[in-house]
């Protein structure tokens, strides 16, 4: 089960309130008349399906009914920030590592944490319940 | 290969079961094959036995990264079905079902394939026309589909609640009387010790992390055991497809998420046949031993963790519950998850890549289990002579860029 900061709420709740949404970031070409079928065939098919860390857009369905992105490991399923529409990940594959070591996210009891940013570190400490 | 017999288990017996024959040996890889498989679950140990039978290619080498058939082919709720809408896919599957029939028989290995029908069951106007729609596109094809009624339903499946109180009444369903179930680790093994009989070296924890490719051609793999050659290398790696493709350089259209399924404590014999809803979304059937098979969809986000999440746990239960009210208190014993390489047409991929001799048999996300032995045969077809079969040429990965996906998200919808 995640917990999962939703950046406009400031609230951290349960996974069953969003709903996930696919690759983050997916820009529609801004002419499709022009576009050659491999590339039109690359935007509408073809994905990112890392082993690792994942940038990922989500719906907060049942509470402010807004998409926002997620910052994600797809093995350890840690989710290592939240941040909306329209910004850049701060935690990317190459720097994750870097990130990793200075504990910006924490996972507890098989329970996944937050993902807040690190200036918002209280979040992550979370309580298995 | 010690073959298996009424009269062997006599013999047997005599010396308490002491003396039975090693299913297949434990192999050094060497340094040079004529045809590398990477995957060592039920449709890659298929393509091995097929190419060694049918094709009398037996240098071969099937790398397992983990043990036979411990990927999603032995965590499958092992449902056998053809109902597929388009021609392409009537034909693919049919022709696995087709195999499915002698299996036990070819393989001299008991897969205990046990045809008691699928009902697909319909619970809204819209769902009763794709039922229709879909017999109607299945017999075309020559696939033994009817569309039974809620009495000819309860007939079938007394124990599922057809009645008019249910949150979503049944209306009708789709039957499918010549599918049904297989026992989907012994089709792995069975393929196995079949393959490794006719001399393929099957080399379990054996990790490929790369490809050795030159000209854009390739002409091996490299592993934690060390490099391997070939120059034809068939990729069958299911949820993890999209990293290996990654390794060679491309992109594949797939998406990898976990699936899970359940299995309840064991029963008395309840349930006769195999009831799926898209729908209520849920299926169920029981197995040999008593215990209710279930399964439903997927966790909606990308995962490599092979257990899914809770409330898919939840959401799959309560459908269950809504089907069949009697089982409200039967309690669940295991839950597992498997990872699914979900393809955005819900059929799979099975094609030559931009570099020469690698090819790919993947994609088949939620459904595959069932179309292990036709696309094995095909695939070991299409890596014997170099040309994609005329059943497997349609799953080519060009079709992303062309246009001509086979849309299978009515027959699928539930995974299965
Ligand atoms: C819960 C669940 C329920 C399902 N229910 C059904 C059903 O009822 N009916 C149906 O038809 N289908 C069903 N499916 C789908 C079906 O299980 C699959 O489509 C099918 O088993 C795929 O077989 P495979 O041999 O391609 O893959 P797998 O059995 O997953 O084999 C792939 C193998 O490749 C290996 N591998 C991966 N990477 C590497 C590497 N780098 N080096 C070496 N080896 C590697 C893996 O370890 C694995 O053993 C279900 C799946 C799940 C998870
Ligand atoms: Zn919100």
């Amino acid at each position: 089960m995640f917990y999962i900061h939703c950046p406009y709420c400031g609230e951290r709740r349960e996974e069953e309130e969003f709903h996930p949404n696919g690759q983050a970031h997916l820009v529609r070409p801004a002419d499709p008349d022009s576009v050659s079928d491999e590339e039109w065939g690359d935007y509408l098919f073809f994905r990112d399906n890392p082993r690792g860390i994942h940038h990922e857009m989500w719906v907060h369905r049942l509470g402010c009914r807004k998409f926002f992105n997620i910052t994600r490991n797809t093995t350890t399923y840690e989710i290592l920030e939240t941040y909306p529409m329209g910004e850049q990940p701060t935690i990317t594959a190459e720097t994750a590592k870097v990130r990793h070591e200075q504990g910006v996210q924490t996972a507890d009891g098989g329970w996944q944490t937050v993902g807040a940013r690190p200036e918002n570190s209280t979040l992550n400490e979370e309580t298995p319940s | 290969m010690q073959r298996y017999s009424g009269f062997s288990l006599v013999k047997h017996a005599l010396s308490h079961h002491e003396n039975w024959q090693r299913h297949w040996r434990n192999p050094t890889p060497k340094k040079r094959y004529d045809v590398i498989i990477v995957g060592g679950g039920g449709h890659g140990l298929a393509t091995a036995w097929y190419l060694a039978k049918e094709f009398g290619i037996t240098n071969v080498a099937v790398i397992e990264k983990g043990w036979l058939g411990g990927g999603n082919t032995a965590r499958n709720t092992t449902i056998v079905r053809s109902n597929y809408l388009w021609d392409e896919a009537a034909q693919l599957y049919n022709h696995s079902l087709d195999l499915w029939k002698g299996l036990s028989q070819d393989l001299n290995y008991n897969v205990m394939f046990s045809q008691r029908g699928v009902l697909n069951l319909a619970h809204t106007l819209q769902d009763m026309r794709d039922v229709q729609r879909r017999v109607n596109a299945n017999r075309l094809n020559g696939i033994d589909s009817e569309v039974v009624t809620p009495a000819q339903i309860k007939e079938i499946e007394p124990a599922l609640d057809t009645s008019k109180r249910a949150r979503y009444p049944v209306m009708g369903a789709s039957w499918q009387k010549s599918a049904g179930v297989a026992r989907h680790d012994a089709v792995a093994w069975g393929y196995a010790r079949g393959a490794d009989s006719l001399g393929v070296d099957l080399l379990q924890n054996t990790e490929v992390t790369g490809f050795k490719i030159r000209d854009g051609k390739v002409f091996g793999v490299h592993t934690n055991r060390g490099d391997i050659e070939a120059n034809t290398v068939g990729c069958v790696a299911a949820g993890n497809s999209g990293v290996l493709a990654s390794m060679a350089g491309f992109k594949l259209p797939l998406e990898s998420h976990p699936l899970q399924a359940l299995v309840s404590e064991p029963l008395k014999p309840i349930l006769n046949t195999v009831t799926m809803s898209n729908h209520v979304h849920g299926y169920v059937s029981q197995s040999d031993k008593g215990d209710l098979v279930i399964g439903a969809g997927i966790d909606g986000y990308l995962g490599y963790g092979q257990r899914g999440s809770f409330p898919t746990v939840e959401h799959t239960l309560q459908a269950i519950v809504e089907m069949f009210p009697m089982f409200s208190r039967v309690r669940m014993n295991r839950q597992w998850g498997g990872i699914v390489d979900t393809c955005p047409d819900a059929c799979p991929i099975l094609s030559k890549t931009k570099v020469k001799g690698l090819y790919f048999n993947c994609g088949w996300g939620t459904g595959g289990f069932k179309a292990t032995p036709g696309s094995g045969h095909v695939f070991a077809a299409s890596l014997a002579k170099g040309e994609m079969h005329p059943i497997a040429a349609p799953f080519s990965i060009d079709r992303f860029h062309t246009g001509a996906l086979i849309d299978e998200h009515g027959a699928a919808g539930v995974a299965h």
